[in-house]
């Protein structure tokens, strides 16, 4: 493949997985509008899925697809959320600097984390990581005895500006997926999968599997920063106990339902849940019991998740997804290992 | 070729931002005048029937007591009201969502509230975290909402339109310096406390500035770290000053262990503590070492005051069980906020504001209730408790600061 192609194909994937999409629902949405009115409530609901989308897919790179088992990413979002909403409050730096900040942070936690805890392998590396996401969580609590007063420890820090808009969600989520799709189906992707799939061989066949798991956890962790950026600018407060381990198991069952190894799949079922935990809400006691009996029925008759390994393609949407066609045919079914 | 593609995904990108940009603003614009026009509406001739009140308490979640017992507190109040014609001669109507105390699900709640119910007010959230997510919300669109039990300074700094029903962490270290200094008629006082929690700091630095400058003398001031086990060290230094009372401002688990290593080192001192010692366990874990200890609290069922005796006596007719300092204040919240309601005769958000900051002896269950207008904390009395023989708490005394 000669380098214009290359790049004309690069252009083309962009604009199939990231813009067309955006304009349909664009216009979808401003269709909605015009029909029903405006509406706070489920723009909050929206925005909050978009957040959503970004912490599943990026969780779903290191889990789904990498195969680690990864239990600290509220840990990497609260690395992005103080970093970027710090940022933003005491520095006065504009959102979008901030929010780049934020995840190259979380992301540098990541390789941090990584280098060490990735020689563990299945549970030990889920206990490492949800270790991980104690300690910063600690970290921001004592975070008034170690000298950094201005985040105030377990009061947290309120009167961040609200930047997140649902236009800033949605874009920042088109481009999470369109990045994670990129990789997962480059070279460096496949490499990832090859270590899902049975890490003795990838090692026999010259992948540095070393190299690949930080690198997911790199990823991952960066767009984990990304959405707690989002996260903090959208709820105006940083506040230690919003990233605590049930925040991680919250993506995690996102990622589950889903289907691991199923970027679209994950994305479906962070929005599913998202919406289906607000119309429980007036549930009140019920609510934590139709949501869970749902979750066990979805298990029970779909053990690999919503959508297994497979990525949504329907009619219209064929061709968004780039070298689709040209990958599925390559790598036949992918369960769950 | 690729240049031409280029271009266009480019373009493409620059409308699509533009266009997904655009979805965002507009709701935002004119929505808020919008907003701003509905509480006004009801006060024009075609007024609505009844009172939309919204209720965000942590329902299901980690703590779901706490958000079970605001409820029923809620309910009580509004059933009483209605029963009495309802305020301004509506009904009051309760929208009731959970958020699981979790901060993203109170914001939720909140903008729910707010936007699809149109409510006129807001009570909640339990803790500070969730009311400190909720408040911004709330403030920006002009709905007044009160939480019954977030003690978080910070949470009514958030605007003029957030209110709470309970006292803030550090006065009770002043209920308690005055209630040693004078109910007690102690002279000297010796602090331990967990220096990374804000809460048992805070009690502690408190009840030292205020037990000073009534004119007693804290003769030593001990530090311990969470989940520390062993405080014979600092018990030791405490020792050598025999001081009359000993200030625990942490919660019962760690107040139990510390009480026994008091008793086993043979200092004779009264222990007190803050509303952290409010459980059943603290007589278990402390057994007869506790026994003879001082804390104060919210609300006691024993209160004398009518008001505590009315409300105790319907709490138990209506759920069989006895109220605890959630469900008092949780009450005494909706109250304050109906009685605004009333007072400002409209159900305008800025009329019940400036009504609710100028509630003034309001007669609470928890006791006699003033809003300061400059913070919106609450100027009322606390109750202190006494740990009796079998880990009882008994009613003690009502300290004004």
């Amino acid at each position: 493949m000669s380098n214009a192609s290359a790049r004309s194909s690069f252009a083309a994937g962009f604009l199939r997985t990231f813009i067309a999409p955006a304009v349909i629902l664009a216009i979808l949405y401003q269709a909605i509008v015009a029909a029903f009115g405006k509406n706070d409530y489920y723009m909050y609901v929206l925005t909050l899925s978009c957040m959503n989308v970004i912490l599943a897919t990026s969780l779903n790179l290191i889990n789904g697809f990498t195969g680690q088992f990864s239990l600290g990413h509220a840990g990497f979002m609260a690395v992005g959320a103080y970093l970027a909403g710090s940022l933003t409050k005491f520095t006065h730096w504009p959102f979008v600097p901030a929010l780049v900040v934020g995840a190259i942070g979380a992301s540098l936690a990541g390789v941090l984390v990584g280098l060490p805890t990735l020689r563990l392998r299945g549970d030990y590396l889920a206990i490492a990581t949800l270790g991980f996401g104690e300690i910063i969580r600690m970290l921001i609590i004592a975070s008034d005895q170690i000298g950094l007063k201005f985040l105030e420890g377990p009061r947290g820090v309120m009167g961040i500006t609200k930047y997140t808009s649902f236009g800033w969600a949605y874009l920042l989520a088109g481009i999470s997926v369109w990045v994670l799709t990129n990789f997962i189906w480059s070279t460096h992707g496949r490499a990832c999968v090859s270590v899902r799939e049975d890490e003795v061989a990838a090692e026999a066949m010259g992948v540095n599997t070393t190299r690949y798991k930080v690198m997911a956890f790199c990823i991952g962790a960066g767009f984990a920063g990304l959405a707690g950026g989002l996260h903090a600018h959208f709820l105006q407060l940083l506040h230690p106990s919003s990233y605590d381990f049930l925040k991680s198991v919250d993506y995690l069952v996102m990622v589950v339902v889903g289907g691991m190894g199923s970027l679209t799949g994950c994305a479906v079922a962070a929005v599913f849940l998202t919406v289906f935990n607000e119309v429980l809400r007036r549930a009140l006691e019920l609510r934590m019991l139709i949501y869970a009996i749902c979750l066990v029925i979805i298990m029970l008759t779909r053990p690999q998740g919503l959508l297994g390994g497979k990525e949504i393609s329907l009619g219209a949407f064929k061709y968004l997804v780039p070298s689709y066609g040209r990958s599925r045919a390559g790598s036949g079914e992918r369960g769950l290992t | 070729m690729s240049t031409a593609k280029r271009l266009v995904s480019l373009v493409c990108l620059v409308l699509v931002f533009a266009l997904v940009a655009g979805c965002a603003q507009k709701p935002a614009e004119p929505a808020k005048p919008a907003e701003q026009a509905k509480p006004a509406e009801p006060a024009k001739p075609a007024e609505p029937a009844e009172i939309k009140i919204g209720v965000v308490a942590p329902i299901t979640g980690d703590v779901a007591t706490f958000g079970v017992n605001t409820h029923r507190g809620v309910e009580l109040a509004v059933k009483q009201l209605n029963d009495k014609g309802g305020v301004l001669g509506k009904k009051v109507v309760l929208k009731v969502e959970d958020d699981k105390n979790q901060p993203t699900e109170t914001a939720a709640a909140v903008q729910k509230l707010i936007t699809q119910d149109k409510v006129t007010a807001i009570i909640g959230s339990v803790a500070s975290k969730c009311t400190l997510a909720g408040a911004p919300i709330a403030q920006s669109n002009k709905v007044p909402m009160i939480s019954p039990t977030s003690t978080n300074e910070k949470v009514t700094q958030v605007g003029e339109y957030i209110f709470r029903a309970c006292f803030i962490d550090p006065f009770q270290g002043a209920v308690m310096a005055k209630f040693a200094y004078e109910n007690l008629k102690v002279k000297t006082a010796a602090c331990l406390f967990d220096v990374t929690n804000d809460y048992t700091k805070g009690l502690a630095e408190s009840f030292k500035a205020n037990f000073e400058k009534l004119g007693g003398k804290v003769v030593e001031y001990q530090t311990y770290n969470v989940g520390d086990q062993d405080f014979k060290p600092q018990l030791t230094k405490i020792k050598a000053q025999n001081p009359d009372v000993l200030f625990l401002s942490d919660y019962y688990n760690t107040v139990g262990l510390i009480a026994k290593q008091v008793r086993e080192m043979g200092l004779k001192c009264i222990l007190l503590g803050g509303d952290g010692w409010d459980s059943a366990e603290l007589g278990k874990i402390g057994g007869t070492a506790i026994e003879g200890g001082y804390f104060s609290n919210h609300y006691s069922k024993d209160a004398k005051n009518p008001e505590a005796v009315a409300f105790l006596d319907a709490f138990k007719k209506a759920y069989n069980e006895d109220p605890d300092a959630l469900a008092a204040l949780a009450y005494d919240a909706t109250m304050i906020l109906c009685d605004a309601i009333k007072r400002a005769g409209k159900l305008d958000g800025g009329a019940i504001k400036d009504a609710m900051s100028s509630t003034k002896d309001f007669k609470a269950v928890s006791g006699s209730i003033t809003i300061d207008p400059a913070t919106r904390n609450p100027i009322k009395s606390a109750v202190v408790l006494k740990v009796d023989k079998g880990g009882k708490f008994a009613f003690e005394a009502l300290v004004n600061p």
